[in-house]
């Protein structure tokens, strides 16, 4: 087959627009956000048409390798599209699908599923803000609200509440690009902005690798 | 009172390390089980008693003679998605001790007759997929999982796999979907993964803590292991503790020591001046206890018993300066994000659960309110593929159970103060 295939106007048409998901961020969209039943159904992209980087395709094959079935990398592949793009936008889902050989449509449906995915432009640093049950106890949703006060417009940083992350033990806690630091006390929303904006590692010394286990620095009493 | 099988060189500086890991007589039961039959291995398992560690609390020999005997591709799945709310021991022994999921690995693959094993590992860990990445370079390099380990016939290889965020994941058969390139949906049962589960081949899913115990129990041996601990509960568990105490933490126990033992004992209680007004014994999805039932042995029969369970080991203790309404609301929308959609008690029950938890927030509700959510909670369970909507009603259902006073007196202050309007 020639061409990039009936549904390739479609994917053009996306093109800088977010991917739908339910108003109330579910993974359920609703009826008010439905599929354009009018347009055919996009295909697998013909390579011949689609530019991948090479080192992109590279990353995504050697994940295809890695399993039985090749679409067991459709996480793998969409993280490296999402990296080489900045977000998860249309044009990394296409390309990732085109090394896939599967249809961008499959992709979209699993890019849509999960919160790593970012269906939206967003900012270089992402700051997962857990705001679930125990760090909310511990004052998380005032941390949220700092950080975010302190980011501000700053479109590079990305602030985002994010469900439990493992972590409760430094509750609050952010996850500042995949790295936890925590807890965070008084003044350092501010300074985790003011080093990331001055390009250093932020809090360092909050960084959870750091730490013993709890049960290491139990009172004398309690040793067994 | 803390007793330390896991946890007992976690602090070891570089025990992630394999040469390290070797010289504290890490790998000695991977060697062990080479030469050992896989009847052997699983009736050390049996022996043990030892129950899942993830949630269910499934005595894990059981599980692992479902597999079917045979020669077709049989996998085995570490469940390292960790994400029930509360929840961080995972975490803390993947960071700090990776070889030793390694080796547990290779062990109960062996009991399983497994030759393919993946790690499932929640996006949100890139720092522990990164030593876990490095310590599975090293072990096989070392011979320790690949074709034919350390020369016997036994063969293992070993993937990691990085979810993306989603807490359905953490439930078996989504994570499957997951770690076949899908949304995380879960599937119906039966057929179980035993028979039919990755890539519809017979599939065993353990928990971290549970792989990483096995080593320990060939060591000590099944029956040494299983006086540990109480009759139905043997051994040690890591509990994670957080919330209102004063140091949160990962704390390895023996089964049914009491749970004010580990609350107030170890994690220190709540802040000078606060008492304990619930606590979740095990993680977010646990049905609430109350300080009255602080006294409850902490192991799998005695707290189902007091109707609660177990589950994760996560320990959220709220104390007497929280609403009871503020913790359901957190909880309620924590599923109603999570919900996959799949089945429309849970995806509706969430959503409505929440909206009526809003409006007795905003003043809007009126008593009859109340026993409608009730009823929501006990027409979602049982009901759906899996537990997830059960997960958030037997939570809900607890708390208006036991708080039913304090949900109607904010409903009373909220309509008088117009907090509505």
């Amino acid at each position: 087959m020639s061409g990039p295939g009936p549904g390739f106007e479609y994917i053009q048409e996306l093109q800088g627009r977010a991917i739908p998901r339910a108003s109330d961020g579910s993974r359920t969209p609703g009826w008010d956000q439905p599929a354009d039943l009018t347009k055919d159904p996009a295909e697998i992209p013909d390579p011949a048409v689609i530019h991948v980087a090479p080192a992109l395709r590279d990353e995504i094959e050697a994940a295809m390798a890695r399993y039985p079935d090749r679409r067991s990398a459709a996480l793998p592949a969409l993280k490296a599209a999402q990296r080489f793009h900045g977000w998860c936008s249309p044009q990394a889902i296409l390309e990732a699908a085109c090394v896939m050989r599967v249809t961008p449509g499959y992709l979209t449906a699993v890019a849509t599923f999960y919160d790593m995915f970012e269906l939206e432009p967003k900012g270089r640093h992402s700051v997962y803000v857990c705001t679930n049950i125990s760090c909310s106890l511990r004052g998380a949703d005032a941390l949220y609200e700092e950080i975010a006060a302190a980011a501000g417009e700053d479109g590079e940083i990305n602030v985002r509440h994010f469900e439990c992350l493992g972590a409760c033990d430094i509750a609050p806690m952010v996850s500042v690009d995949n790295v936890y630091y925590g807890p965070l006390g008084k003044g350092d929303a501010k300074r985790l902005v003011e080093d990331l904006r001055a390009g250093r590692e932020p809090l360092p010394e909050l960084r959870l690798a750091l730490r013993r286990t709890a049960a290491s620095e139990l009172p004398a009493e309690h040793e067994q | 009172m803390t007793q330390a099988l896991l946890f007992k060189d976690i602090d070891e500086p570089n025990l992630a390390d394999i040469a390290v890991y070797e010289r504290r007589g890490g790998y000695e039961q991977l060697r062990k089980v080479l030469s050992m039959s896989q009847d052997a291995v699983l009736s050390e398992l049996d022996a043990s008693g030892l129950r899942g560690r993830g949630g269910a609390g499934f005595p894990a020999g059981r599980k692992a003679s479902f597999l079917p005997k045979g020669d077709m591709d049989k996998y085995l799945v570490c469940n390292a998605d960790e994400s029930e709310p509360g929840t961080f021991k995972d975490r803390e022994l993947m960071q700090k001790c990776p070889h030793a999921l390694i080796e547990g690995i290779v062990i109960a693959a062996r009991a399983g007759g497994i030759n393919r094993a993946f790690i499932y590992i929640r996006g949100e860990y890139e720092e522990q997929a990164q030593i876990l990445d490095r310590a599975i370079a090293q072990a096989y390099d070392a011979g320790y999982l690949g074709e034919r380990i350390l020369g016997s016939d036994v063969s293992v290889s070993l993937v990691l796999h990085r979810g993306a965020g989603a807490y359905i994941c953490g439930e078996e058969t989504g994570l499957l979907d997951s770690l076949e390139g899908k949304r995380g949906n879960p599937r119906l049962k039966p057929p179980f993964p035993a028979i039919e589960g990755l890539y519809g081949g017979p599939t065993l899913i353990n928990n971290v803590e549970t792989l990483m115990t096995m080593p320990q129990i060939l060591r000590m041996g099944g029956n040494k292991y299983a006086e540990l601990g109480v009759s139905g509960s043997s051994g040690t568990k890591i509990v994670s503790v957080s919330g209102h105490v004063q140091r949160p933490g990962n704390y390895e126990i023996e089964l049914g020591i009491p749970s004010r033992e580990i609350i107030y004992g170890l994690a220190g209680g709540p802040p000078p001046g606060r008492s304990v007004k619930l606590w979740f014994p095990g993680g977010s999805s646990a049905p609430v206890l109350t300080a009255e039932d602080l006294d409850v042995p902490y192991d799998f029969d005695s707290l189902a018993k007091a109707g609660s369970m177990l589950g994760s080991g996560a320990i959220i203790v709220v104390d007497d300066s929280t609403p009871v309404l503020d913790v359901a609301l957190k909880t309620a929308r924590f599923y109603r994000h999570e919900s996959c959609g799949k089945c429309t008690p849970c995806r509706e029950g969430t959503n409505w659960t929440v909206k009526m938890l809003e409006r007795i927030e905003a003043g809007e509700a009126t008593p009859m309110d109340l026993d409608i959510m009730a009823s929501v909670q006990e027409q979602i369970i049982g009901n759906c593929l899996c537990v997830l909507g059960d997960a958030m009603a037997m939570p809900i259902g607890s708390m208006i159970a036991k708080f039913r006073g304090e949900f109607e007196k904010h409903m009373q202050r909220a309509q008088l103060t117009g907090a509505s309007a």
